[in-house]
């Protein structure tokens, strides 16, 4: 007598196999759609942009006329900006990171910072922007200058930094802070010498992602004010200015055609000015990261 | 070499009683925490100038404008010649208009491919997908934009003959991508930490992968996939440059998504970049919707933040 029908049982795993394969084609095709919109976006952008990356490109202003449109003020204008934030957050989130990893206890104001933090992380851009504006622009006179964007900035990425450097410094071992100690060290030699030396590799991987993002983030500095045509370069930190991502929302606004072409091309000056910045981060990672 | 013992024992003491005699280094030692602790505070000044200033501007908002009107007014029509109109609900509704569609888009593909990256990809194949997500992630939201205007609009207007140049539609399924990579990131991670016991388990008792992965690791991860569709919901609302460019500016409170929209972010951009001068009603309603699109996205984290706290699985 048999208990198992041989031949149910075969179809019904054939059956179950089948539909495993199939959904493992679905979840692969739905993996897919990421990579194919990606590849669609890369593609319209080169194609369209490419034939507009003269060298006169780069030297010309902004302009009326599309084929006389230059990106030279945007870019000068997003590495100012750039030379305010880098140095900002970085002191302010490193020297965050130390705090809360080195120094905090455990009570309720430590905690109260902690939990801040990751809240800080969730607002918008676009409400920074309307910090800036009260604060830097209004409140403390900087006007829309480049003071006033690069400390707007450097507020919006200072979780981001904050929560990278705290895993750097995490990741690094007790036995080699204690050793340090055991030489005699007292502990602010101890993060000084032996903590932050081994935990700069990921701090920077971490600091040079965050400050990719402050390039390209375009609410922020549209809320400030920030102008978008501009005929000058900025001579001071409380210069007017104008960035990357603001000219090529300019254009990309603009409803004659060949404006369409002229902002592809300064989102495809964005792309490498940004693709410089995450391979200077994965080399950092690659060079000098150490394992314990 | 007695000798020379003796004497390094002596240049060590010597150093000792030389660094212990200096006030200095003692007075670094206790200045540190101190300075550290100010800049730690950066961020508590932050969140606090935010909240200050939108309260502080909010509330002269309120006094030129009746709180009643702004929250139940179904018409906002802040540039009117005659009589101004602040009803917030048209903005909302376009905000959630596109974050609808967004989450229409980015949860099944962001499930999807975390489970494909978890239970059946291999680690070269994981290897090559976690990266290209990673650059999706890190694509400006202005280029985004620009896609949808240009690349999206166009491409629905061959299969929607209604679509208007702005609508909800086109930014809905770009937001949608631009979310894409965090469920999907974030999702993984959940999956990936549901232990492996539990899924060998299952596939000895004679499940196979589809089984395990749908009826063993979701279940089990769910709290933290949960966790990433809210908290991608709450980048959705804060989305700016992306519903600036191809939502248009035409706030209405309805359910139409092939026509032009305005959402609370694009209220504000469109407001700033023109010249609202300073002081008019007009300037202070940016903060009011300001605002409220953070207490959209407070709500939205915190309850993130519950849901991956109280309901996560322990093993």
């Amino acid at each position: 007598m048999r208990y198992v029908n041989h031949e149910a049982v075969v179809k019904k795993m054939n059956k179950r196999l089948i539909v495993n394969g199939i959904f493992k084609t679905i979840f692969f095709a739905a993996t897919l759609f990421a990579l194919l919109v990606l590849a669609v976006l890369f593609y319209r952008i080169i194609s369209q942009g490419v034939g507009y990356l003269t060298p006169e490109f780069f030297q010309n202003f902004g302009s009326r006329v599309p084929e006389k449109a230059g990106i030279k003020a945007a870019l000068i204008g997003s590495i100012w900006l750039m030379c305010v934030v880098a140095p900002v957050s970085i002191i302010l989130g490193v020297g965050t990171a130390i705090y809360l990893e080195e120094y905090a206890t455990k009570n309720k104001l430590n905690d109260f910072i902690r939990m801040n933090i990751s809240n800080l992380a969730g607002v918008p851009s676009v409400v920074f922007g309307l910090l800036g504006l009260t604060i830097f622009v209004r409140a403390l006179a900087l006007g829309n200058s480049v003071l006033a964007a690069g400390f707007t900035m450097s507020l919006l990425i200072l979780p981001v930094i904050i929560v990278g450097a705290q895993e750097a410094i995490r990741a690094v071992p007790q036995d080699v802070r204690e050793a340090s100690y055991g030489m005699g060290a007292t502990k602010w030699q101890t993060i000084l010498n032996v903590v932050l030396p081994s935990a700069i590799p990921g701090i920077l991987t971490g600091a040079i992602l965050a400050l990719s993002r402050a390039v390209g983030e375009t609410a922020p500095l549209v809320v400030i004010g920030i102008p978008v045509i501009v005929h000058f370069l900025p001579e001071n930190l409380l210069s007017q200015f104008t960035a990357l991502p603001m000219q090529i929302y300019d254009w990309a606004k603009r409803p004659q055609e060949a404006f369409q072409y002229v902002a592809s091309a300064g989102i495809l000056v964005l792309m490498i000015f940004l693709l410089i910045m995450n391979s200077i981060a994965i080399f950092i990672r690659n060079k000098f990261s150490k394992r314990y | 070499m007695g000798q020379k013992q003796s004497a390094e024992k002596f240049s060590v003491q010597e150093l000792i009683q030389k660094s212990s005699g200096k006030k200095q280094k003692k007075l670094i030692e206790k200045m540190i925490p101190i300075i550290l602790l100010l800049i730690a505070s950066v961020s508590v000044l932050t969140t606090f100038g935010i909240v200050g200033t939108l309260i502080v501007e909010t509330v002269i908002f309120f006094k030129q404008v009746k709180v009643t009107d702004f929250l139940f007014g179904t018409e906002w029509f802040p540039f009117a010649n005659t009589e101004q109109l602040f009803g917030i609900l048209p903005l909302i509704a376009g905000t959630l208009k596109v974050t609808g569609i967004a989450v229409i888009v980015a949860v099944p593909f962001g499930i999807a491919s975390a489970i494909f990256l978890s239970e059946y990809a291999s680690d070269k194949t994981r290897r090559i997908i976690k990266p290209i997500l990673e650059v999706l992630a890190g694509v400006p939201t202005i280029v985004y934009g620009f896609f949808a205007l240009t690349f999206v609009t166009p491409l629905l207007q061959q299969f929607i003959p209604d679509l208007k140049i702005f609508n909800a539609l086109s930014p809905g399924i770009v937001v949608g991508v631009m979310i894409l990579p965090m469920i999907a990131s974030l999702s993984e991670d959940a999956m990936s930490s549901v232990p492996n016991s539990i899924r060998e388990g299952a596939l000895a008792m004679g499940s196979t992968k589809l089984e395990v992965a749908l009826k063993v690791v979701l279940p089990a991860a769910l709290s933290g996939i949960t966790a990433s569709v809210v908290l991608a919901v709450s980048r959705a609302i804060g989305e700016t440059m992306i519903v600036s460019l191809a939502g248009g500016s035409t706030p209405k409170f309805d359910w139409n998504v092939t026509e032009s929209i305005q959402t609370m972010t694009a209220y504000i951009v469109q407001v700033s970049s023109g010249d609202a001068g300073y002081g008019t009603t007009i300037y202070y309603s940016i903060y009011a919707v300001g605002f409220t699109l953070f207490l959209f996205t407070l709500l939205m984290n915190y309850l993130a933040h519950v849901i991956s706290k109280k309901y996560r699985e322990e093993y």
